[in-house]
């Protein structure tokens, strides 16, 4: 098994609340893995802590070879200058609840603009890659409409669209159908049930219980700042030890 | 519980109902008539009165295009245009050190935004004009080394005067565009990979132009306007011009007025220019702005060939 994400010990407090209290995980390449859990759980807050996009207090995670946002140095870990983080989070794609599509470019300028400006490739040769993925999540058509001109279910396929466009190592999903219409959602999951078949790994914080049943290699469930159950789809949601995840389970899937 | 039907407030049984072609007739509006009527008689009485008044209309005719005056005013135009270059430059570079992480760099520009808002732009005018008595020889080793008053010249003064002052305004509108661009625009560029300078560069600050396009419209109008300030520093712009015409012929009255054309004319064509201006950079936000005309009427094309 050739890890892909090992998270280790994160912990993160806002102010005197601690919402993530030591958190483990690996991830595998390839692997699809659900997190699942009540509102309030600190899910988005891991998953930002994978990307660095909040610092956790301790803990750390290792992508690839490599620990985010830090050099091991001595014994300690040195934080690493912004570029250098940069460079890192560019190798985990995060495609976010509410989109956050850039709002002054056009469908096909949102994707080519990491691959212009971080990478640096020619407008050309970004193009071309980043039309062939707007026809991967069926949004070629769309390539010079704005985003505030896409129903909301076009805008995450375009947002998962960008985010592969750097080629990421691993893609991470926190909520992306949250905000949608329920007629909207099956589009969405579509483009990510074909992303799973292709062999891409993915971390995906959803609410979507059939998608974790259906896709997820692993299932995780958080509470209160903890994962208190891990394993494969079936054993979690049809069987699971904890009382607490059970009474969360029975919740959301009554 | 049975609940009987609402009664019909006039009684109009089914078989009495008109067809479907019934005519309709729109409803009379006199009371806007009358108003329009009334506003229309006050302006007939107002331009009496100018037209009567003790104005001679020719010698706003004659004065409007000589060579003082249009001179004059080119000077107006181009102490506003550099004024409001280093004001736009100075507040974006102002506003984004008032998000800096470093907060010396903040402090800076919230510095510079008290003293300078907090003081009249005349007074500010009068000090540029008369640093020489605080500084009088500007010397940068190896760059300059000249008398302040050669150095600043009335035109500096004022182009100064009004562009560091602009610049205190512009400050504020940038720091509250840059904070109200929101927040996941940054973290989607953070997740991208792009440097701190290239999201404010190529995501932040397109934004923020967009949501404060509107200010820097108002700012031009009022720059121009406020370039008549100058006059009081001898610099000779068109209002400056126009005090030394009327001094010697005595057409107060005549030559202010020829100073009011020349800036209605100004205000108005770039009045023109902020519409054409939203309406290209909010080409994102079409679908809002598309019903928002400068002018009723004034462009009828819609604003994205197309949209709904
Ligand atoms: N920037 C922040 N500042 C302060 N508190 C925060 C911040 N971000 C999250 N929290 C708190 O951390 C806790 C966990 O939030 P988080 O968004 O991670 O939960 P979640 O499991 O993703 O919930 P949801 O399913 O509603 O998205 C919440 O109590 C929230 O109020
Ligand atoms: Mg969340």
């Amino acid at each position: 098994m050739n890890l892909a994400v090992k998270a280790v010990g994160i912990r993160k407090s806002f102010g005197s609340h601690e919402v993530l209290k030591g958190l483990d995980l690996e991830v595998a390449y390839g692997e699809v893995l659900c997190i699942l859990g009540p509102s309030g759980s600190g899910k988005s807050t891991f998953l930002r802590c994978i990307n660095h996009l909040e610092t956790p207090n301790s803990g750390y995670v290792w992508v690839d070879g490599a620990i985010m946002g830090y050099a091991l140095h001595r014994g300690a870990l040195q934080e690493l200058p912004i570029r250098q983080l940069r460079a890192q989070q560019s190798q985990l794609g995060m495609v976010f609840q509410h989109f956050n599509l850039f709002a002054h470019r056009t469908v096909l300028g949102n994707v080519i603009e990491g691959p212009m400006v971080v990478r640096g490739l020619s407008r050309a040769k970004t193009e071309a890659r980043a039309m062939e993925l707007l026809e991967q999540v069926g949004m070629a058509g769309k390539a010079s409409s704005y985003p505030s001109q896409l129903s909301g279910g076009q805008k995450q396929r375009v947002a998962i669209a960008r985010s592969l466009a750097m080629e990421p190592r691993v893609m991470l999903f926190d909520e992306p159908t949250s905000a949608l219409d329920p007629e909207l959602v099956g589009e969405v999951l579509e483009v990510m049930r074909n992303l799973a078949r292709g062999g891409t790994t993915m971390i995906v914080v959803t609410h979507e219980i059939g998608f974790a049943r259906e896709v997820a290699d692993r299932v995780v469930v958080m509470i209160d700042g903890e994962i208190r159950e891990t394993g494969a789809p079936g054993q979690v949601l049809s069987n699971p030890g904890d009382p607490r995840v059970r009474s969360f389970l029975s919740r959301v899937l009554a | 519980m049975t609940q009987s039907p609402p009664k019909p407030t006039s009684a109009l049984s089914l078989p009495d109902l008109p067809g479907p072609d019934t005519p309709i007739r729109r409803l009379r509006h006199p009371g806007r008539w009358l108003s329009g009527i009334t506003v229309i008689l006050l302006l007939a009485m107002i331009g009496r009165a100018f037209a009567v008044g003790q104005i001679q209309w020719p010698v706003v005719g004659e004065f409007l295009t000589a060579g003082v005056i249009i001179t004059g005013f080119g000077w107006t135009l181009l102490i506003s245009a550099c004024a409001l270059v280093l004001g736009v430059v100075l507040g974006f570079v102002f506003g984004i050190m008032r998000h800096s992480e470093n907060p010396i760099l903040r402090f800076a520009a919230w510095l510079y935004v008290w003293i300078f808002r907090g003081t009249p732009v005349l007074l500010q005018l009068l000090i540029w004009f008369n640093i020489a008595l605080v500084f009088p020889r500007l010397y940068i080793p190896g760059l300059v080394d000249e008398r302040m008053v050669d150095v600043v010249t009335p035109f500096v003064a004022a182009v100064l005067g009004l562009g560091v002052n602009e610049g205190s305004y512009l400050t504020e509108v940038v720091r509250g565009g840059i904070g109200s661009v929101d927040r996941g625009q940054k973290e989607a560029a953070h997740t991208l990979g792009m440097t701190p300078g290239q999201t404010m560069r190529r995501i932040i600050l397109p934004q923020t132009l967009r949501l404060i396009l509107p200010v820097l419209g108002n700012s031009a109008i009022g720059m121009l306007k406020f370039s008549s300030l100058a006059a009081t520093i001898a610099m000779g712009e068109m209002l400056n011009a126009a005090q030394r015409i009327y001094f010697i012929n005595g057409a107060v009255i005549e030559l202010l007025f020829v100073c009011a054309v020349w800036y209605l004319v100004g205000t108005t064509v770039l009045s023109i220019g902020q519409y054409y201006l939203e309406r290209y950079f909010g080409r994102d936000t079409a679908a809002t702005t598309s019903n928002r005309r400068w002018f009723k009427g004034w462009a009828r094309r819609p604003a994205v060939e197309g949209e709904v």
